[in-house]
């Protein structure tokens, strides 16, 4: 009895969660973009783990009834909520720095050079004569950012 | 078997997150869509532990958020820097 009343506060839970982990694959999918499918997988990292880990809460407390279970789920839910954005941002600041350019809304560069993406990723402004950066203030070595 | 749905959204959806990481036109996304397949792994396990009514699967779980946690960092680190033991990440700022 008291199971079936709690599978049934689980299951919207569970279906939302499914919406937000599916909607960020197909956004993961179909966007145009790094920097607008970063924004994407966001979605599943953050809204797909909380709502998972709420459901599976609620089963640890009231079906198992285990401490260790439940703090387990409880730290899982901690640790991704920690690592998802971080590594998030140190993809986004990474793709930056080797001159990965961003698109605009109407799918053109929205800065002129790779030089530039680089400029502001950094925490501190370089002046024109860094050596990582050429004369017209592009990347020379920059691998990884390849240009579409 | 409400946890069998989730298990098969979750199994999905790493299909097409896999399919980004072979296709990605660049290295960053395919790195995105290696750390959004370990963020997936993480839930599935914990999610597949309840379905079969053995919760203890939760620590592989956790196990597996730090390393892909880690992993991701240290991929990101030895693409700018060309290596992992060099101490320039912090003395250029970056």
């Amino acid at each position: 009895m008291v199971e079936s009343i709690i599978n049934l506060i689980c299951l919207p839970l569970l279906a939302v969660a499914c919406l937000f982990i599916v909607g960020g694959a197909v956004g993961l999918l179909r966007l145009p973009d790094f920097y607008t499918r970063l924004h994407a997988t966001s979605v599943t990292d953050t809204g797909g783990a909380i709502f998972v880990s709420i459901a599976l809460f609620i089963q640890a407390v009231f079906v198992y009834g285990d401490v260790m279970i439940t703090i387990k789920v409880v730290l899982i839910l901690f640790f991704t909520l920690f690592t998802a954005p971080t590594a998030s941002h140190a993809l986004a600041k990474t793709a930056l720095l080797s001159g990965h350019v961003p698109l605009g809304a109407d799918g053109k560069p929205l800065l002129a050079t790779r030089g530039e993406a680089a400029r502001l990723a950094r925490s501190r402004p370089v002046s024109d004569d860094d050596p990582q950066l050429g004369v017209d203030g592009s990347i020379q070595d920059g691998d990884g950012g390849e240009q579409r | 078997m409400m946890f069998a749905a989730v298990l098969v959204a979750l199994l999905v959806t790493m299909l097409l997150t896999l399919v980004r990481a072979l296709l990605g036109p660049t290295l960053f996304d395919r790195l995105l869509a290696i750390n959004s397949i370990g963020t997936k792994t993480v839930l599935l396990i914990s999610v597949h532990g309840f379905y079969t009514g053995r919760p203890e699967f939760l620590d592989i779980a956790l196990a597996y958020a730090l390393i892909n946690f880690i992993g991701t960092i240290a991929v990101l680190k030895l693409f700018e820097v060309d290596d992992l033991g060099s101490g320039s990440y912090q003395e250029d700022d970056y």
